[in-house]
């Protein structure tokens, strides 16, 4: 009988085929909006993930997310220095100075200044020059995306210049360092000199970057860094997912994003779930005399439901399909860099697919139950 | 064995009431009607009758309000549901109006449905359907799908269908209804000559008096009742 119910399925390939489409279309555009949902949403902590060699972040108790800093006093990273479980902890400036080509083109950016000591933070993955050119005067590392934004469409090239605030900068690395919220350039430079390229302020001071020593969890200092100094402390993780909080409650990003996935999920419902309806509708004379010959309700009922899965299932492998590949397509280019499928999005849009497939199913299935088989005698 | 002449089904006192709270239609108003195995019973009367009533009445597909329905000595309204499903799918076969094929299926395995409900291997079932096919003189269109059946063709597979699991109770209703003239005493023809066999029975409903001749015995039915039985001569009729 599952024969049966596949090429009763598969005999009318319009209606067929529009089934299948429609899963497929609302799994694309599921699929498609969650993830650049949550890309867009990972990217306001990229800066925080970049930092690997940290996993504490000190902060003023009123910073609530990355971009939000108040500064905190010079001596505050000595005062976490003496946190009994510190095994290191270095100063880190964050500042929005306006980056200028000596073309006259010009962005504002995400500049971290690092330890000059110790360059704590700085990215390791060097795709032009090297990070330790950074000691030398004057030096930056600029991302990919911040270069080909100031120098449109010439190749990389380091040892150029640019000026920030009136000071001369010259770039002796390009990295790739990870999309931040905003498509803005991502400068690294030493701390001394990113709080010249911003002009001096009385405090200065964004975060203190600390690493515990061994056997102490960064949860367990960020406790005692708390208790002992009332400054904020965050690990890495909880400090990413203050970050994609904050968006999530003061932005409209979500609201956006929600009504575009609700969207699709309403139509996909209603248009897969209507034609699935008309289908079963449409065959309900054949159900009846199936149901005359003596097939009984339960085996038809599995039918139905062999038949919403096929439907579902095709349409939902084709629709991931499309995303991926969407996903594999924007990839490559510097706007839309990170943003990927996520496995969780594909879970989970399987899961609202299945339940668009259970609901149309249920419909027909309720249909199919009802039906007198006496029905087929009326012509 | 040789049960010809012998009851296949029985009806005694048959009412079917149809609806409720006021609004009630008598559809059959004390039904005693016969049909005998290796005979072909024709049930005829004017629309509205309650043929079609007494026809879904005595394959189980309808619950009688009252009386008694008895097909091969058994009573399979008092059987469970699924004995029920499992009664109708082993005894009888069934000639729709409408034909009702599945229209994704070759004439060959719309035939074979009934063998694959009862669960026999799918290439088994069709090579029995397509041995009934031959038989019934549509060999050359086994691998047809109905679309490009006429519809006398599509009624022939559907007396396939009916036929295939070589149940001892054949119903058709109206099976002429929808064909021409020359068409539906072709259909009748087979039927006659195909499905009347001694160890079955076969009722056709129908209002259609040009193929009368056919029948062994008419029951008249008119206002929920049966009028007339006649027993007829068909060598005098043919």
């Amino acid at each position: 009988m599952n024969n049966i119910a596949l090429r009763m399925l598969t005999g009318d390939r319009a209606k067929y085929l529009g089934l299948i489409f429609a899963i497929a279309f609302c799994t694309f555009l599921l699929e498609n909006q969650t993830s650049i949902f949550a890309g867009i949403l990972r990217r306001t902590g990229s800066q925080i993930l970049d930092v690997t060699d940290a996993e504490v972040w000190v902060m003023d108790p009123r910073t609530e997310y990355f971009e939000q800093t108040k500064a905190l006093k010079d001596t505050d990273v000595n005062r976490v220095r003496g946190v009994d479980g510190v095994a290191w902890a270095v100063r880190l400036f964050k500042g929005n100075p306006v980056a200028r080509t000596p073309d006259g083109k010009f962005a504002a950016s995400f500049c971290l200044g690092l330890d000059d000591a110790t360059l704590t933070g700085v990215p390791r993955t060097m795709l032009l020059g090297s990070w330790e050119r950074l000691r030398e005067p004057d030096a930056i590392v600029i991302d990919k995306a911040g270069y080909v934004l100031l120098f449109p469409d010439e190749p990389l090239r380091i040892d150029r210049t640019l000026e920030i605030n009136d000071h001369k900068a010259v770039i002796v690395g390009i990295s790739d360092a990870s999309a931040p919220f905003l498509s803005w350039p991502v400068i690294h430079t030493r701390y001394s000199q990113a709080v010249n390229f911003v002009g001096r302020e009385r405090t200065q001071l964004s975060y203190v970057i600390a690493r515990p020593s061994s056997g102490v969890s960064a949860q367990e200092l960020t406790r005692r860094i708390q208790a002992q100094t009332g400054l904020r402390a965050r690990t890495t993780d909880e400090f990413r997912w203050d970050c994609i909080r904050y968006y999530l409650k003061n932005t409209g990003i979500p609201i956006n994003f929600g009504i575009t996935i609700g969207i699709a999920l309403i139509v996909g419902t209603v248009v897969a779930g209507q034609t699935f309806y008309l289908f079963t509708l449409e065959n309900l004379k054949q159900f009846g005399a199936l149901k005359a010959i003596g097939v009984s309700n339960w085996r038809l009922t599995r039918m139905v439901i062999l038949q919403a899965l096929t439907v579902g299932g095709i349409g939902f492998s084709l629709g991931t399909g499309m995303a991926a590949l969407f996903f594999e397509i924007t990839l490559q280019k510097i706007a839309t860099r990170g943003l990927v499928l996520m496995w969780q999005n594909v879970l989970l849009t399987l899961g609202c697919i299945f339940l668009v497939i259970i609901i149309a199913s249920l419909l027909s299935i309720r249909r199919v139950i009802v039906l007198e088989p006496a029905e087929v005698f009326r012509g | 064995m040789d049960q010809t002449n012998s009851l296949a089904v029985s009806t005694r006192t048959l009412r079917k009431r149809f609806g409720g709270n006021g609004a009630t239609v008598d559809a059959l108003r004390g039904v005693d009607f016969e049909a005998r195995y290796g005979e072909l019973t024709f049930i005829v009367g004017p629309s509205g009758c309650g043929k079609t009533t007494l026809l879904s009445v005595i394959t189980g597909l309808l619950d009688p309000t009252e009386g008694e329905v008895a097909l091969f000595g058994e009573q399979p309204h008092l059987l469970s549901p699924n004995q029920q499903i499992e009664f109708r799918r082993r005894n009888l076969g069934f000639v729709f109006q409408q034909y009702n094929l599945l229209p994704a299926l070759t004439a060959s395995e719309n035939a074979a449905v009934p063998l694959i409900a009862a669960g026999m291997k799918w290439s088994e079932a069709v090579d029995r359907a397509n041995a009934l096919l031959d038989h019934l003189g549509l060999g050359h269109r086994r691998d047809s799908l109905p679309k490009k059946l006429s519809g006398g063709e599509q009624q022939r597979v559907a007396i396939a269908r009916a036929l295939v699991h070589e149940p001892r109770l054949v119903v058709c209703d109206e099976p002429t209804a929808a064909l021409d003239h020359a068409t539906g005493e072709k259909v009748m023809e087979l039927l006659s000559a195909k499905a009347v066999h001694p160890d079955r029975a076969v009722i056709v409903v129908t209002h259609d008096s040009r193929v009368f001749h056919y029948a062994d015995v008419i029951a008249e039915m008119d206002d929920g009742r049966i009028k007339k039985n006649e027993r007829m001569h068909k060598e005098v009729l043919v």
